[in-house]
């Protein structure tokens, strides 16, 4: 069993959604990251760890912002992996995925990356522009090293393509809730529980939504249907809200996660 | 040469199923695009191909070619200028005469059909230069299509009357700030936009580069050019050219002009800007000096550091500002097919002097990167050889540009 069944058969058990939550390592800067991605991970069962990149094509203006920053701050692919150790050795239990774009363990190398990523103490990875038609530069080798290789479903995803997904995918399938980019608005709540319905006939696998969710209320209604409800840009606007202040900055990522831990619980 | 041109159809040299191009086992291209995109690319890959193979498709692709877009474009041995360097025949094909200015429209007249076709009536594009922005919004001008140019914020500044173009045409123009506001962020901006509206809108992507289908697609709209060019010259000079030459930023007129030429015995060259110097970081030289990498949905040779972030690019032409380059350009170059070249900011600028005053034709600064260095080839070469140069587009646009260069320079010089 891979440490990520684990936490949704604990959440499920509870009869509640798991809670899986964003920050892109490094910023503001790399020691007030290792105290916020802390903050988070104490509220959250799975925690996605963003690695900065130039160039995030798929992220809104939030998480654009936050890369930029992160950056700017001189982070380095070292320094996310120290990170992630760093929260793995307070959080045994905590599902950790990398997040990011392909690039980063390409140039890296993929057995290179996820050697370092295991030792971390990652469970898996979401590479956004590695869709499963290219899954053969690195799928063998995640396997190998026990990643589990997070997939997107989106709602141009067609019958064919959910197959080939649900095929390829491990750990959870993550569904994204809208065509657009990470910080948008959420789309009809209906239709994306229908959708969800309907990928589940195709996998065993749990099936968590993000993109657009941004309130306790909305967490909620997702955690009715899904097995997990991810939340990125609600949570990484906090560090430019407060960029001036770390306590206050910190205690308000705990109270934005506190509350939609509670939404969740309810 | 004959007003009705005729054009192979035939798709040579096409990439596997999912867009790779394969050199030596390595591989380039791809579709390495978000979920969101996979299948709206595999609507246009199945759209482009059944269009390309529909002859009423071809027809109309071809007659606009012809009576809209004035082609075929001229070759022309310009005799002066061979004289000047005193080495081989210098050809230039004039994609400078297509209309708008520049190569580009081949590629928008082509994505526009095929968007009609598809039912899109929202067409959106990123632009460096602003040549492929003036090239989409005169297509959707043409085409009745309500048209969003996304274009970097420094571009805009040094194209201003490109823009100027575009709005005229009908588009908007959205800056784009993020990043290092040139053209890698533009398209960065524009596969956004089109992530969220892909079901009424068509990405018009203006290099053969991004994710399969657009490297395969805008290579075959292209092909016109180096088809013209290899029938026009033996036409002329009684033989096929000694050396292609051709500037390379994503590579669209690269492809366009080297790709129906691959199969003969002719060296091909792509000139990449040099900048300030290859031995600086301030160029755009993803082939002579780049890794391989993935960015904009394909891999290929990029402009990165050793942890994979695209690095900051420098060309006094921003056509050519761009750190990446099309995978089928890289994938013949690893496979020793395609030879890499580059001009510096200085020597473009010379030949785009050179050719205005010895030829009385004022190139693109992209262009003139391949004047640079199909003049320095053919010095070296004997005049019964034929160097074939692709000038890509005219200056125009250009001359704000040129005019603060050489005053800087002059400057320089009188301290």
């Amino acid at each position: 069993m891979s440490r990520l069944s684990d936490v949704f058969s604990r959440c499920k058990s509870a009869h509640r959604s798991a809670l899986v939550s964003y920050l892109t390592a490094g910023d503001p800067n790399i020691k007030t990251s290792e105290i916020l991605l802390n903050t988070l991970a104490a509220q959250s069962d799975i925690l996605e760890i963003g690695m900065p990149f130039s160039d995030p094509m798929a992220d809104g203006p939030v998480i654009q912002a936050a890369s930029e920053r992160a950056l700017a701050a001189g982070t380095h692919i070292q320094d996310v992996f120290r990170l992630t150790a760093q929260v793995r050795q307070q959080h045994p239990d905590l599902g950790i995925v990398l997040m990011g774009y392909a690039n980063i363990p390409f140039v890296l190398g993929f057995e290179n990356f996820a050697k370092q990523a295991v030792s971390a103490g990652a469970d898996a990875v979401l590479l956004v522009d590695i869709p499963p038609e290219e899954g053969h530069i690195c799928d063998a080798i995640f396997q190998q090293y026990g990643l589990d290789r997070i997939l997107l479903l989106s709602p141009t995803s067609t019958e064919e393509r959910i197959q080939l997904v649900c095929k390829h995918a491990s750990g959870f399938i993550y569904y994204v809730s809208l065509n657009g980019i990470t910080g948008a608005d959420m789309g009809d709540m209906a239709a994306i529980e229908q959708q969800v319905g309907h990928i589940r006939k195709h996998t065993t696998l749990p099936l968590c939504v993000g993109f657009g969710v941004k309130t306790a209320k909305q967490a909620q209604e997702v955690g009715n249907f899904a097995d997990g409800v991810v939340i990125g840009s609600h949570f990484v606007h906090t560090i430019p809200t407060h960029i001036a202040d770390l306590e206050t900055m910190n205690q308000a990522l705990k109270q934005a996660s506190l509350s939609i831990k509670e939404a969740l619980l309810a | 040469m004959s007003t009705d041109f005729t054009y192979d159809l035939t798709i040579h040299h096409a990439p596997d199923e999912g867009g790779h191009f394969l050199a030596n086992g390595t591989l380039f291209g791809g579709c390495f695009a978000a979920e969101t995109l996979m299948q709206p690319l595999k609507e246009i890959e199945t759209a482009f191909f059944e269009a390309w193979a529909d002859d009423e498709f071809q027809a109309e692709r071809l007659s606009l070619l012809k009576h809209y877009a004035g082609r075929a474009t001229p070759l022309y041995h310009a005799q002066r200028l061979s004289k000047e360097v005193g080495g081989a025949q210098i050809y230039l094909k004039r994609e400078d005469l297509n209309h708008t200015g520049a190569h580009k429209l081949n590629n928008t007249i082509g994505q526009a059909l095929l968007a009609r076709r598809m039912g899109k009536k929202k067409v959106i594009a990123e632009t460096g230069a602003g040549q492929h922005g003036v090239a989409t919004a005169t297509v959707a001008a043409l085409f009745d299509m309500q048209c969003d140019i996304y274009m970097g914020r420094e571009d805009m500044r040094r194209q201003a009357p490109n823009v100027f173009r575009m709005k005229l045409l009908g588009a908007n123009v959205i800056p784009v700030d993020s990043g290092t506001a040139t053209l890698k962020d533009a398209v960065n901006e524009a596969l956004r936009v089109w992530v969220a509206n892909c079901e009424d809108t068509f990405y018009i992507f203006g290099t053969a580069a991004g994710p399969h289908p657009f490297p395969i697609m805008v290579r075959q709209f292209h092909t016109v050019i180096g088809q013209e060019a290899r029938a026009q010259c033996l036409e002329q000079a009684g033989k096929l050219p000694d050396v292609a030459v051709a500037c390379v930023g994503g590579g669209s007129n690269a492809i366009g002009l080297l790709h129906p030429l691959r199969d003969d015995d002719i060296r091909l060259v792509a000139v990449e800007a040099a900048g300030y110097g290859l031995e600086t970081k301030e160029h755009a030289a993803a082939l002579c000096k780049g890794k391989a990498g993935i960015i904009h949905g394909s891999l290929s040779y990029l402009l990165e550091n050793d942890e994979g972030q695209v690095q900051p690019t420098h060309s006094i032409s921003a056509g050519l500002d761009y750190p990446g380059v099309g995978p089928e350009l890289a994938a013949m170059m690893e496979s020793g097919r395609l030879e890499v070249d580059s001009a510096t900011d200085d020597e473009a600028l010379a030949a785009f002097q050179t050719l205005t005053k010895i030829e009385g034709i004022i190139p693109a600064l992209e262009s003139s990167h391949a004047i640079a260095a199909g003049m320095r080839i053919a010095a070296g070469m004997k005049p019964e050889h034929i160097v074939l140069i692709n000038l890509s587009g005219r200056g125009d646009k250009d001359l704000g540009t040129v005019m603060d260069k050489l005053a800087v320079n002059a400057e320089g010089e009188a301290a």
